[in-house]
């Protein structure tokens, strides 16, 4: 059985910046919280599991951060210089990070000794990462080098010397627990498969490569260096797929949403990019006040809420037959200001229902000036045209007998009726112009839409002239 | 006599097709109502045990399952509108019903068996039938020699045996009653009778023979209107609830004193109270009136009501089921609702709906082959001509329905189908000082099986829009669908579907308008598109143009002076070069499109064109000396194939091919146009027609009977099963079935009888074994093939048996009855060739004895 259907508010499209689902969901995302660190900040990590704590890695520190205290949960601090990258494994119970003396160190979250340590890097250690099989860590260092370590025995199992620069980037296949892949200022991208002595694929990004990133599926590589953003398929032996260039300085750090449907790139220009993955193009974009050099997103929380419909106050006092005090409802500034759709919505509702004029009656100078105040401001919008004329018309119906008793809505009439004389001058200008045109268009090819356009604003100014006449 | 019956209940589609071979040399087109009887003649009616819900439909009582909504039982008899249905008060299991025909009824309505038929010789109005007096019923009928006053008289109903009886024994009880059933009511136990007419209530006493009248004025100070509508009585107080005009409810107590009678007052309805009934113990008190609100007012505290809103539309009768667990109301627009009595919405039995207006026209939806048409105010209806149900109704205005008189509010002007039945476009308009058009798109959505809107333009033309119509090609691709609309304002619009590049954005599909054509400022009336969708022809009041559809070029302009084209269409299949129009000066006009010339024309007053969308035939139906004759022709013969003249006495509003789902088998020539599609008609008075060759619509009445058989079968798991088996069998080919059941029954008889006859006087096991064995062995192939012959020949003489019309096919209908009674024993009863088996078993058997 039929049950109370809520008023329909016409959509009319909007001029301007179109306001998409992706404007509202990263608006969700409030101001940033600021936590100020010793040194530069090289990586950001999620931690996978609830509830999603956060690793920084700043300068000799890895601090580990809740979601709501701004204040380390915890902090590892064995490194004698810089640490870098530290990174989470799939199950968020161990932490891995490199170092600046070349050693990479294993944390247990809930100790505070590394479990393991692994040295055989010469130089500095700015990549490590957790291969998808959990028991085997890669590794890009400043000697050129990237190596994949055991974990139970701590030792090298490969290393593999292709690079010709630093390694600063790298990530691992999450579908097979064989393949990795680097990144280096040598300009390319490598994919490496443990079960191989070499690597298996190289990549020319063209500019250093600062961040790299496979897609879940893992069939898509990304790649970030210089202003570019680069995403490639890798199944088709490394083709260049799309070629992104919406930063103005260097790309620093690449990310992706937990759905795999948004990109997100980080750059030296103050921006955050974010990017659809099916069209490539920019949907939304963040800005900040300095350079970002790293950048991580958490799963998306979801809380379910029940479905439950709710019904607008004016829907309600409609439900029950009130219509003064629905149209009281939605003159209410809120709704009056920033949705005049509603009001007028819910007044052509009331003409429907032919309780309009006693919804009009019966008011005092306060709320009438009110209203004359809102039809003055609206009348002049086409979408609200017609049904303003009618409320117009009422107004001036059923308050004649007082008009002069109050001075101030002696003033918002005369108001009134300035604005639609002048919108039919403005009308009138339009139609001057529309002749015009129409005369140079005779002298071109015939073109039969004209007639149309002509149509409709001869129509709106013959309203608006019967309305001044009354 | 069984073995006839039970070959009706299988093997019913086989002797149909039979009958209708035979039938082919008489055949001729008989118009047949298939939907849109009334279903609010009378007050519906509760069996007892609230399993059934009688009501009157048109000349039909019909019996409805209150569990499953299903049709059960049509009790057919009367000859004119059914105006009166009760139960018999000394006998819950019979029915009385009363006719304009002038006859009461009894009926079995469990079985649908017409017990007897009394006459009474007058127009009957109304029927009331109380235990108390129990050899006669009370009815309303017109005041001999005076027009318009009607008289309350009580008809003495002989016990005597025989099937019809003359029941002339009147004895008039109120004099000056109102005509309608709701005006008059009985109290308590029969003690007195209440009955208003305008502003008078009188009350008639029976034991002391006491009249009381009372009278209101007839308006008040406040300007309400007293005029009573009914009037309900208290089952077990002295108190009578009245209705009015303006909405108030009276409660009248102390009515047998003339003058200290008092009243008080209720009032909720904001207009007129349509019906009153009270609840089986009178505490409460059900009124219903024009807002399709179902009121409840408690009796003990004046004030406390409570309310079902929005029942569609506004409430006719309301009754309540003998145990009060059930309250039906119907409703003006052809529906009944069952209602719980916590006041929760429970069903409704709905068949065509009755909308005010139907400006739609008859389209039929392309997927369910539904045909569609106006519902409920701003619904569409797809209602289902099989079954003759709604299928659902699809809400298109989305805008709440206020039910009061006078108001102005949206309603549905025009539909269209794209031809796979995935876009739906309807437009809606609502005129008040000015026009509110609306063009909305929908689009069939696969998942949840419904149309959702797609697109919504507000204001497509600037006056109403005359036509409406998708091009009908292939839909594989999209972006060839266009849909063009006609309107007052001089132009015709073209719409495409525009796709949004954004794969992200919610739909990346929508309309808009692509171009605007326009003929020297001539309304657009009509549009159509050619079969191909290369042409698309637009008629400007007298003129027709022809389009280019892909370049929107105006290819040539054909005129008719004069008159006003009414419709237009083009030729299908062979005939796509041609072009019908129809002008409202009455002329048929067929132009071709090759030479640009008029190829012939007719002077008929053709109302409704409606080309076949299968064939190349195109019916017309014209309009003249107040009587409907159709016509169906060919575009490329002047002469039409078919003409019946005069076959409808109603003004025939639309028309609508509907395709069959398999070929009819038509022998002769002339019904040819019938075989692929279905014509069905919609009049004036909203009753759906169509025409058809005598056998199609035996074969709709036997199908649907073997439904309602099954369907009144009790729900147990083990029917279910059984259904389920059934249902399975069914699935195979009918003969096939057949044999497989015969089988059945053959093996049964043999092996009861082992089972029946007591242990004691059994032989030994020895002698049984080979008994059952054999009963097991019987069935051989030739024997089944024996045997089909013989059933068709007793089939043929029933088809001739029936081939004189009504009168056998309601005994038929009776007979069909019997097995339903008596399915327990089904089994008992064994058909001829049954028997025969048996018998040679027996012989068999005995051999077998005497060789021990």
């Amino acid at each position: 059985m039929a049950s109370y259907k809520p008023v329909v508010i016409p959509a009319v499209p909007k001029l301007g910046e179109k306001i998409t689902q992706d404007t509202l969901y990263w608006r969700g995302y409030k101001t940033p919280v600021q936590i100020k660190e010793f040194g530069a900040i090289n990586k950001i990590d999620f931690s996978p599991v609830p509830p999603y704590n956060y690793a920084v890695t700043a300068s000799s520190r890895v601090h580990i951060y809740g979601r709501y205290s701004q204040e380390p949960i915890k902090t590892f601090s064995r490194f004698k210089d810089a640490a870098y990258c530290a990174t989470y494994r799939d199950d968020g119970k161990l932490l891995v990070a490199g170092s600046e003396e070349g050693s990479i160190r294993l944390f247990d979250i809930s100790g505070r000794a590394p479990l393991r340590q692994f040295d055989g890097h010469t130089k500095a250690v700015h990549v490590v990462g957790f291969l998808s099989d959990k028991y085997r860590i890669f590794s890009g260092g400043d000697d050129y080098s990237s190596s994949l370590w055991d974990i139970p025995s701590a030792t090298e199992i490969v290393s593999y010397s292709e690079h010709s620069d630093y390694v600063r980037c790298g990530c691992a296949s999450k579908l097979n627990g064989d393949v990795f892949i680097t990144g280096s200022y040598d300009h390319t991208v490598k994919v490496f498969d443990a079960r191989t002595k070499s690597s298996v694929m190289t990549i020319e990004h063209g500019h250093p490569v600062e961040s790299v990133l496979l897609f879940p599926s893992g069939g898509l590589l990304v790649s970030a260096g210089g202003r570019y953003v680069k995403v490639w398929d890798v199944l088709k032996g490394g083709q260049l797929l799309v070629s992104l260039k919406n930063h103005h300085k260097t790309v620093t750090c690449l990310c992706l949403n937990s759905s795999g449907q948004r990109l997100l790139s980080g750059s030296l220009d103050r921006h955050v990019k974010i990017y659809s993955t099916t069209s490539y193009k920019v949907v939304h974009s963040f800005n900040y006040a300095t350079s970002i050099l790293s950048l991580a997103l958490s799963e998306d929380f979801f809380v379910s809420k029940p479905g439950r419909c709710i019904m607008r106050k004016y829907d309600k006092l409609l439900k029950s037959f009130q219509s003064s005090k629905a149209l009281d409802a939605v003159l209410e500034p809120h709704i009056r200001l920033y949705t005049p759709e509603v009001t007028v919505a819910v007044m052509q509702e009331l003409n429907r229902r032919g309780t309009l004029r006693s919804a009009l009656a019966g008011r005092d100078e306060k709320q009438i000036s009110l209203l004359l105040t809102f039809v003055t401001r609206r009348v002049i919008e086409p979408r609200f045209t017609p049904v303003l004329i009618t409320v117009a018309d009422m107004i001036t119906d059923i308050y004649q007998p007082v008009v002069g008793q109050s001075a101030l809505v002696d003033k918002q009439f005369l108001r009134l009726q300035e604005a639609i004389g002048r919108e039919i001058d403005y009308q009138e200008e339009l139609l001057e112009v529309l002749g015009m045109m129409d005369a140079l268009f005779a002298t071109l090819t015939e073109k039969r839409a004209t007639y149309l356009e002509e149509n409709k604003s001869n129509g709106l100014t013959k309203t608006l002239d019967q309305d001044i006449s009354i | 006599m069984p073995c006839v019956q039970r070959a009706e209940l299988r093997g019913g589609r086989a002797a149909v097709r039979f009958r209708s071979r035979k039938m082919v040399a008489p055949a001729a087109l008989r118009v047949v109502r298939c939907g849109g009887r009334a279903m609010h003649g009378a007050r519906a009616v509760f069996s007892v045990g609230a399993r059934f819900l009688l009501c009157a439909s048109g000349d039909f009582v019909k019996m409805y399952s209150v569990a499953t909504e299903e049709l059960v039982q049509l009790l057919r008899g009367h000859s004119d509108l059914v105006t009166g249905v009760q139960l018999a008060p000394h006998n819950r299991l019979q029915l009385y019903s009363s006719s304009l025909d002038g006859t009461i009824k009894l009926w079995d309505f469990t079985d649908g068996i017409l017990i007897k038929t009394f006459t009474v010789g007058y127009q009957l109005l109304a029927l009331y039938a109380l235990p108390s007096s129990e050899d006669s019923v009370f009815v309303i009928i017109p005041k001999s020699g005076e027009r318009d006053t009607f008289q309350l008289v009580s008809v003495k109903l002989t016990k005597a045996a025989g099937q019809d009886m003359e029941a002339k024994e009147l004895s008039v009880v109120l004099e000056g009653v109102d005509a309608s059933p709701k005006c008059t009511a009985f109290g308590r136990e029969g003690e007195y009778v209440a009955s208003v007419k305008d502003v008078n209530l009188q009350v008639y006493f029976f034991k002391q023979k006491q009249l009381n009248r009372f009278s209101l004025r007839a308006t008040n100070k406040k300007g309400g209107n007293n005029v009573f509508t009914c009037v309900a009585c208290h089952p077990q107080e002295d108190c009578i609830a009245t209705g009015h005009a303006d909405g108030k409810i009276r409660l009248w107590r102390n009515f047998n004193h003339k003058k200290e009678y008092t009243f008080s007052t209720l009032h909720w309805h904001h207009d007129k109270v349509l019906d009153l009934a009270f609840s089986l113990e009178g505490t409460s008190l059900l009124s219903g009136g024009v807002e399709s609100v179902l009121v409840q007012w408690h009796c003990g505290s004046d004030c406390k009501r409570d309310f079902l809103p929005r029942l569609g539309s506004a409430i006719e009768y309301v009754s309540i089921s003998s145990d009060g667990t059930f309250y039906c109301t119907s409703h003006t627009d052809n529906r009944i609702t069952i209602i719980n009595s916590n006041l929760r919405f429970s069903k409704t039995i709905q068949g065509l709906i009755k909308a005010r207006d139907v400006k739609t026209g008859l389209v039929v939806d392309p997927r369910t082959k539904a045909l569609v048409l106006n519902g409920e105010p701003g619904h569409l209806q797809f209602y289902c001509l099989q079954s003759d149900k709604q299928l659902y109704s699809l809400d298109i205005v989305q805008q709440e329905y206020i039910h009061q008189a006078g108001l102005n509010q949206s309603d549905l002007v025009r539909v269209a189908f794209s031809a796979q039945g995935k876009w739906l476009a309807t437009v809606e308009e609502r005129e008040e000082t000015d026009l509110e058009l609306q063009l909305k798109l929908w689009f069939f959505d696969e998942e949840t099986q419904s149309f959702k809107l797609n697109t919504r333009i507000s204001m497509p033309h600037e006056d109403h829009i005359t036509a409406m119509c998708f091009r009908d090609t292939d839909e594989m691709e999209d972006d060839s669908l266009m849909l063009v609309t006609t309107g007052r304002d001089c132009v015709f619009k073209v719409w495409v579907i525009l796709e949004d590049t954004d794969p992200e954005a919610q739909q990346s599909l929508s309309w808009s308008c692509d171009f605007v054509g326009s003929y020297h400022s001539y309304q657009a009336t009509n549009c159509c598109f050619s079969e191909d969708g290369s042409l698309l022809a637009v008629s400007f009041e007298e003129t027709v143009t022809v389009w280019d559809s892909s370049t929107w070029d105006l290819k040539c302009t054909f005129c008719h002076p004069p008159g006003k084209i009414r419709s237009i269409c083009f030729g299908r299949l062979t005939c796509s070069k041609y072009l019908i129009g129809a002008t409202d000066h009455g002329f048929l006009c067929c132009w071709n499109l090759l030479s640009c010339a008029l190829e012939w024309s007719a002077h008929l007053n053709v109302v409704v064109l409606q080309p076949d969308p299968l064939s190349e035939h195109i019916a017309a139906v014209s309009w003249l000396f107040k009587e409907s004759s159709l016509f169906v022709f060919k575009p490329n013969e002047a002469r039409p194939i078919c003409i019946q003249r005069k076959f409808c006495k109603e003004r025939i509003q639309f028309a609508a091919f509907v395709p069959r789902d398999v070929p009819e088998t038509i022998g002769s020539e002339k019904y040819l146009w019938l075989r692929r599609s279905q014509l069905f008609f919609l009049t004036d008075t909203q009753e759906l027609m169509t025409v058809s060759t005598k056998s199609a619509q035996e074969r709709l009445t036997l199908s649907s009977k073997q439904l309602a058989v099954e369907e009144s079968l009790p729900v147990t798991p083990f029917s279910l099963l059984l259904g389920k088996h059934r249902h399975q069998q069914s699935q195979g080919d009918v003969d096939l079935g057949k044999i497989v059941h015969h089988h059945h029954e053959q093996d049964s008889p043999a092996v009861k009888e082992l089972l029946h006859t007591p242990a004691h006087v059994l032989p030994s096991a020895s002698f049984l074994c080979p008994i059952f064995i054999n009963s097991l062995l019987v069935s051989k192939e030739n024997k089944s093939t024996e045997e089909t012959p013989d059933e068709v020949e007793m089939e043929s003489e029933e088809a001739e048996d029936d081939s004189d019309e009504e009168n056998s096919v309601t005994e038929m209908k009776q007979e069909d009855k019997m097995p339903l009674e008596s399915l327990g024993e089904t089994t008992h009863r064994l058909s001829k060739s049954e028997e025969k088996e048996l018998r040679k078993i027996r012989k068999v058997d005995y051999s077998w004895i005497s060789v021990f």
